[in-house]
């Protein structure tokens, strides 16, 4: 019988012949935490009295979420994990380089790996070809110390994309639809296998986007083969020579076929207070916009700034409407300099960010006050999310945020395109 | 044997719901973040809730953040199980292994208030005060012997490892 991504990656990793529903103990190539999750973790590891670390270089630790610290807590907390690498001997991603899944894309994660960190959108990973789940902190730290975790083989979802997208549609839009149709627990516990010819024509940073949010289904994984364009993205960053092909078999079993046609897809967003509450974006005309956020790990990338940089050049926010930009890494704010979209944020009368996780969690950099609304590039608009549950969160495309931003309320960004 | 009141809650309760955002900064003091359980949903739980009462949800319980102080802080609060129609897997697993029991069972029969005896060993839910038995979800056999243990930490405190071997 063929195997699916799912299935090959944990077959190798766990030597044996794995299928849907099976019980593995896969070896982790690559285990992580964040500075939310990473101090328990750590306490569980010194309570499990296993203060080991089965392969320091595949453990990294990154302080993004409170990045700079707003807190004398969430300082302290930074420093515990500071004092761990040192004595470890684990890599550290201090302040301001960027958001874990981030970094973990442009430098870490490879196709065929499995990869786990303690945090849920640890799935943008998938979109190499590596098997990338999250988890919580004690799995992680137990990971960390025996280097393996056990995983059941998720059955898998081959959602089938096909046509191009219009004008002002991008990977966002795709990743809303699908979960506006399926459900926010339409694929939990499964993975989402994507393919078809819109994917193979996409860029590793709508990949990235799409992996990312297949947590928002409640998907174990979001996982994409790995082709040219993943090469080349290797390549970029400089580890060409870890990429190689997987693909799933021709006869791989799926749970689930789902086929989409893109090419009438509009710009969608995401209504309070949960992600599959899905609209086009034009239907929402009118709903007034205190605060734009475009960044985080689901639309923090190069691409997503020149998006939006594209629509904002020459023009200015909304008076009543704060525009927030906090590129997904150093590498992306560098290059964002470079290209000169930092210079067209700032012209516009936006505020931009370190590179981190910014206000999306709720700890700082932008928490909303009591019945504002906020259109966010972000993953997740969960009551109370960005700090303040008397709030309101709308997401939607680096695209529809730009557009948002200058009209003052939710806005088709083809109006401006 | 485990009895207790039922806490009835709707569907998609989300970790942002369970350990809000705003408390991010209280998550080495587990004692504290606690206190924020649930209180954007039912401001009171924290006040009410006694030891070895029940969570009981719609589907999706748990969905959003890896954050596995969510888990903790319902078994801190004296939760005995979470009962559920169905739970998001990070916070499935994060339960299991902080020793908190997540059932799966048909809670359209489970009204707030109402008293309930579970038998975790024999796979039902029995529902004392309308008198309706339901029974719970299989979990797969590495969760059980988990569970057995008290967590992942006793367990791997015991046999050093994972084992796949049934018991």
């Amino acid at each position: 019988m063929g195997k699916t991504l799912a299935e090959k990656i944990l077959s190798e990793k766990s030597g044996s012949d794995a299928h849907a529903g099976d019980i593995v103990i896969a070896k982790v190539d690559l285990a992580f935490l964040q500075d939310g999750t990473g101090p328990l973790a750590l306490r569980q590891l010194q309570a499990s009295e296993l203060e080991r670390i089965a392969t320091p270089a595949k453990v990294i630790i990154f302080l993004d979420h409170a990045s700079p610290s707003p807190s004398r807590e969430l300082a302290n907390d930074h420093i515990l994990l500071r004092d761990f690498t040192r004595k470890s001997g684990v890599q550290l991603c201090d302040v301001g380089e960027g958001i874990c899944h981030q970094l973990i894309a442009e430098s870490y994660a490879n196709p065929g790996e499995v990869v786990i960190g303690a945090d849920s959108h640890t799935v943008t990973a998938g979109a190499l070809g590596a098997f990338a789940t999250g988890m919580g902190s004690t799995d992680v730290a137990i990971a960390i110390a025996l280097g393996k975790t056990w995983l059941r083989v998720p059955e898998s979802f081959k959602i089938v994309v096909r046509g191009s997208f219009k004008r002002g549609v991008y990977a966002k839009d795709l990743a809303l639809h699908i979960i506006g149709k399926i459900g926010a627990d339409g694929a939990t516990y499964r993975a989402l296998e994507f393919c078809g010819e819109n994917i193979e024509n996409m860029g590793m940073s709508e990949r990235f986007t799409l992996a990312n949010m297949a947590v928002e289904a409640g998907a174990k994984a979001g996982l994409f083969s790995s082709d040219e364009t993943t090469r080349r993205y290797l390549e970029s960053h400089a580890r060409s020579d870890l990429f190689r092909s997987i693909r799933p078999d021709p006869d791989a079993e799926y749970e689930q076929i789902i086929e989409i046609d893109v090419s009438s897809l509009e710009p969608m967003v995401s209504k309070p207070h949960a992600v599959d509450n899905i609209a086009p974006a034009k239907e929402l005309k009118g709903e007034k916009i205190q605060q734009v956020f475009i960044g985080t790990c689901t639309n923090g990338r190069l691409e997503d700034l020149a998006t939006a940089a594209a629509i904002l050049k020459g023009r200015k926010r909304h008076p009543a409407t704060r525009l927030l930009i906090a590129p997904a890494s150093k590498e992306v704010l560098t290059q964002a300099i470079g290209a000169g979209y930092i210079q067209t944020f700032l012209e516009a009368g936006g505020t931009v960010l370190p590179p981190g996780c910014g206000p999306c969690v709720g700890v700082h950099q932008g928490v909303l006050g009591d019945g504002e609304a906020c259109l966010s590039t972000a993953n997740r608009n969960f009551r109370g999310r960005m700090g303040n549950p008397e709030a309101f969160i709308y997401l939607g495309s680096p695209a529809t945020a730009a557009a948002s931003a200058i009209a003052g309320e939710i806005t088709d960004p083809r109006e401006l395109m | 044997m485990l009895k207790g009141k039922a806490f009835k809650f709707g569907d998609n309760i989300s970790t942002d719901d369970i350990t809000p955002g705003r408390f991010f900064h209280l998550r080495s003091n587990l004692p504290e973040l606690a206190k924020h359980l649930l209180e954007d949903v039912a401001p009171s739980f924290t006040s009410r809730v006694e030891p070895g009462d029940f969570i009981v949800a719609g589907v999706n319980f748990g969905l959003g953040s890896s954050r596995e102080h969510a888990a903790v802080v319902i078994k801190m609060a004296g939760v005995a199980a979470v009962l559920a129609k169905s739970a998001a897997r990070i916070f499935f697993r994060n339960a299991i292994n902080v020793g908190l029991p997540v059932l799966i069972c048909d809670t359209d029969k489970i009204s707030d208030g109402d008293e309930l005896e579970v038998d975790l060993a024999g796979g039902m839910v029995k529902n004392l005060t309308s008198g309706v038995v339901l029974p719970l979800g299989r979990f797969p056999d590495v969760m059980l012997r988990i569970l057995d243990e008290g967590g992942l930490i006793p367990y791997i405190k015991k046999h050093g490892d994972f084992s796949l071997q049934s018991r």
